[in-house]
């Protein structure tokens, strides 16, 4: 866990990924959030999800917007470029780096403030774009840096702290993702690392925008009896709707799947999410039937997780515009200027 | 009474009157770039309305075979093609000019003047007899007062119908309505009136190695030959037509020929603050990036503007200005974002801006964001406006350097990296204000946090006063060392004790208000300030001399208020000429109020070296 300091020499046993890298070796800075916070689980779940993936940990791009969960960039993967940026401007700023370098595996994290109010706009686009990209919602209903206001994501009738009831429709990243064409699709619960793990690595792998809202309890503004973003309220009230698990490329267990009454979906790198649970008649493929679950869910108070759509049909941006298939920034200078005489030939033009 | 113009030969000025969407673009630039192509000085001005269809639109062309092309007020023709203006139009033709109109309607008798001559044509009537399809007969209304315009003007109607050659080659029958069309108004004015008028041209030699070309696609030249890749816009009027020129540009030249990739990459994003943070974005990851935009979106981009200044991140920005405040006037000239863009974003901030007069220099400016820029690991501003960036100017042909390399600042390279103990972001090298930068994807040992939050010179966070201070006091002396490498002014003077300081497209009627005051015993020194910071010339010319008047289309004095701010000249020392209405400046502007303050001054002004006149 980064929220707890520890000794700098690595035990011999420790397990170590295919780049000879260690668990430890993905992680940050001493994460200054409120002990308890949900968000620390969260960092640990991605972690251990990029330990083990074996992304080389310079190959990683953290990006973050402003609030609590956006500082959470700082707190895994050390070797790794972060940037902190402006609150709600991650997703432009995410875009323009993934323009420059496609070679780069970003995750970006964000919280409901940051996604769903003031960078709403930016997220949807970024949808739209099927920017490749994970993307976290650390999603618990209230503003922490400046002291409990209720967010876009705070259910009708949650009460806050003083007991004040918010009368607003919440905004659910997940169904407003299904309506702007998203292609992947989770929802995770922090205090559920076990089932996040496997989403993350999906997400990894995910040919674009990877949506993962994740809900993770304030434990000091948004944890008491009221609420509806509390450690115990989610607890009581999730559906795992569906349960996956994550098959890399080259293992062994590709084998076994294909199983009956199994949905399997192959991603773009060849690795395979299988779905060990559905509900019945449920396909994440199946936008309709997905979002027809969703709604049917959607305001009883239940908080629906799993790996809940998923569409590696559509390309992403750098498929839409035709570009090289290594980063732009590697092309030489002398492939980018056309040189004096194009330039002479071409104002023949404008005589 | 009689009244009559004087005789001129390549000495006069037109101003068309059309509605607009009717095609009546491409006749006026048809008419411009004749006129170029018989080697005569010649500007056009395109004042549109901020509209699709159907509002009064106008296009000036000036001929002045001394070069001076700046806006001219003094109409000796008239072409009214609408009929909705017509009072207005009627009313601006000067003392003994021409209106040449369309006579298929009569003209209402209340509007006519007896001090000018009216030319009818029936460009309606013959054009309806001569063409069937309604869009047809309107577009070639256009080309027909082109052919009438021609043979009263002189001008070469067999460059004309070259001009149709070259556009319509892939479609003759276009061609042909067009070059029927232009001989329906030439041999109608030809049979009908003395030709050519008192005013007319004759082909001189002044265009060789010149191009006629606006700033906008000058300004995407000038972004493809440095080697940008990434490019994210808004479309906001009057900049869009940089994305569309650089779009064009890329689509031809950065196809790969083996790989038949695009080595580019347009971003259309969903606002204005989006492009700036996708440009930034491109930018910390080491692509070359910019965006195009106007005042609206500058407002936008200010938040972020200050969190590339902040955490040292190039950016390249270009304003094409146009009128504000808010929607302002979409279509209307101005140079009112000085101030924003000089200390855009909260806090303390400042930019480098570059301040281009013209295309030569939007190319020319262009290029060389992108190494200022990385350089001094900040955004820079190219502060161009709606006269440079959307209509023609006759320039010298742009030339390229192949010697040419990007100068991309420091950025350490993999094998600096490995041999550093440890890297922290914002430790400066000896002798300079700026510190090395890494690029993700490079090296573990590289990685550092960018934020906008407060941070030390080893680049972690930090709310320790002298710490945050350090950073904050070095990006002030990094900005002042940016002035030794922006263009310098332009100073052109003889010792005089007045002065004339100016900036961007006001330099041409500056420089004719400068020459016609000078036959009138006014002489003034001129300087024409290029860019933000400001370098040391700046101040010495207006320390060199008693009176300076700074010339700029703004009501605030913007230019004027930077100068206090960032000099230590009097306040006396400067007086403004603003004008801020929206059209491009004149040279009667400048000569109206230099005259006027002149006349009221207080104090004597200075007006000739060694010569002190009292009102």
């Amino acid at each position: 866990m980064p929220s707890i300091a520890k000794p700098a020499v690595v035990h011999p046993s420790a397990q170590r990924n295919h780049l000879g890298l260690t668990q430890r070796d993905y992680e940050g800075a001493m994460s200054t959030l409120c002990a308890g916070c949900g968000h620390d689980s969260i960092t640990a779940a991605v972690v251990r999800a990029l330990w083990e993936m074996s992304v080389e940990p310079h190959m990683l791009a953290k990006m973050s917007g402003i609030g609590c969960s956006s500082k959470t960039t700082a707190y895994f993967v050390n070797g790794a470029h972060g940037f902190n940026s402006a609150h709600g401007r991650m997703p432009p700023i995410a875009t323009g780096a993934n323009a420059a370098n496609r070679e780069l595996l970003y995750i970006g994290v964000s919280g409901d403030g940051d996604s769903l109010s003031i960078g709403l706009g930016h997220l949807c686009h970024a949808i739209r774009r099927n920017l490749r990209m994970v993307y976290l919602i650390e999603n618990n209903g209230v503003y922490g840096l400046t002291k409990g206001q209720f967010s876009a994501s705070a259910d009708v009738g949650s009460k806050s702290k003083r007991g004040e009831a918010n009368r607003m429709a919440p905004i659910d990243p997940m169904l407003l993702g299904l309506s702007l064409g998203a292609t992947f699709l989770a929802r995770g619960f922090s205090g559920d690392k076990e089932h996040l793990v496997p989403i993350l690595k999906a997400a990894i792998a995910h040919r674009g925008f990877a949506l993962v809202d994740i809900i993770s309890p304030c434990v000091t503004f948004n944890d008491h009896n009221g609420s509806t973003k509390s450690y115990l309220y989610t607890r009581q009230n999730l559906i795992q709707a569906t349960q996956s698990d994550f098959v890399a490329p080259q293992h062994e267990l590709l084998a076994e799947i294909g199983l009956a009454g199994e949905v399997a979906v192959t991603l773009h790198d060849g690795s395979v999410v299988r779905f060990k649970q559905t509900p019945e008649g449920y396909d994440p493929r199946d936008r309709e039937a997905v979002s027809k679950y969703l709604e049917e869910h959607s305001g009883t108070g239940k908080i629906v997780t799993g790996l809940l759509y998923v569409n590696e049909d559509v390309p992403e941006l750098h498929e839409m515009s035709n570009t090289p298939d290594h980063a732009l920034t590697k092309l030489p200078y002398e492939k980018l200027c056309p040189g004096s005489q194009v330039l002479a030939e071409m104002q023949r033009e404008w005589r | 009474m009689e009244h009559h113009v004087s005789a001129r030969v390549n000495d006069f000025a037109i101003k068309l009157a059309n509605v607009n969407g009717t095609g009546s673009a491409s006749a006026n630039g048809l008419i411009l770039q004749a006129i170029f192509r018989m080697g005569i000085p010649v500007s056009g001005k395109n004042l549109f309305p901020s509209n699709i269809q159907g509002l009064p639109t106008w296009y000036e062309i000036r001929v002045n075979r001394d070069g001076h092309t700046a806006r001219a007020l003094d109409y000796d023709l008239m072409v009214a093609m609408n009929a909705q203006t017509y009072d207005r139009d009627i009313h601006e033709v000067r003392s003994g000019g021409y209106l040449l109109y369309d006579s298929s309607w009569p003209l209402d008798p209340a509007l006519l003047r007896d001090d000018i001559h009216l030319i009818g044509i029936p460009f309606a009537e013959m054009c309806n007899e001569a063409f069937n399809e309604p869009r047809e007969r309107t577009l070639m209304k256009n080309i027909s007062y082109t052919g009438a315009m021609a043979v009263l003007l002189n001008l070469d109607l067999t460059i004309v119908e070259t001009l149709l050659a070259e556009s319509f080659s892939r479609k003759p029958a276009l061609r042909d309505s067009n070059i029927r069309a232009l001989r329906l108004g030439s041999e109608y004015a030809q049979k009908h009136f003395a030709c050519p008028l008192p005013f007319y041209m004759e082909a001189m030699n002044a265009n060789v190695g010149k191009v006629l070309i606006d700033g906008n696609t000058a300004t995407a030249l000038g972004c493809l030959y440095a080697g940008a890749t990434v490019a994210a816009w808004y479309p906001i009027t009057p900049a869009t037509s940089v994305m569309d020129a650089f779009k064009n540009l890329c689509e031809k030249y950065r196809r790969d020929k083996e790989t038949g990739k695009n080595n580019y990459i347009i971003l259309q994003a969903e606002d204005e603050l989006a492009a700036m943070g996708m440009v930034i974005g491109a930018m910390w990851n080491g692509a070359r990036a910019f965006t195009s935009t106007a005042g609206p979106g500058v407002s936008l981009m200010n938040e972020l503007l200050g969190l590339a200044y902040y955490a040292e991140i190039p950016v390249v920005l270009v304003d094409v200005q146009r009128v504000g405040p808010s929607t302002g006037m979409p279509t209307r000239t101005q140079q009112s974002d000085l101030l924003e863009c000089a200390y855009a974003s909260h806090g303390d901030t400042k930019h480098i801006l570059l301040l281009p007069a013209n295309p030569a220099e939007c190319f020319e400016f262009a290029a060389n964001s992108f190494d200022l820029a990385e350089q001094f690991q900040t955004p820079v501003m190219i502060v161009s406006d709606l006269d440079i960036g959307m209509n023609d100017w006759v320039i010298p042909e742009l030339k390229w350097d192949d010697t040419y390399r990007p100068n991309r600042g420091r950025v350490l390279s993999l094998e600096e990296i490995e041999a550093l103990p440890k890297f922290q972001r914002y430790m400066v090298e000896n002798g300079t204000q700026v510190a090395p930068r890494t690029l993700p994807g490079v090296h573990p040992k590289a990685a550092y946090f960018t934020r906008g939050s407060g941070h030390n010179k080893f680049g972690a966070y930090t709310e320790t006063p002298a710490e945050y201070q350090e950073v904050l006091d070095r990006l002030l002396k990094k900005h002042r060392a940016a002035a030794a490498f922006v263009p310098p002014a332009i100073v052109e003077g003889r010792g005089s004790e007045l002065g004339i300081v100016t900036l961007g497209g006001c330099d041409a009627a500056v420089r004719e208000a400068v020459e016609i005051m000078g036959r009138r015993g006014i002489r003034m020194d001129f300087m024409r300030v290029r860019a933000f910071p400001f370098g040391s010339e700046v101040e010495a010319f207006l320390n060199a001399h008693e009176t300076n008047f700074i010339v700029e289309q703004n009501r605030d004095a913007q230019l004027r208020s930077m100068i206090l701010l960032e000099t230590s000249v009097s306040k006396e020392k400067l007086r403004s000429i603003l004008v801020y209405g929206g059209f491009p400046l004149s040279a009667r502007h400048v000569i109206e109020q230099v005259m006027q303050q002149i006349d009221q001054s207080a104090e004597p002004l200075p007006v000739a070296v060694g010569a002190w006149v009292r009102k």
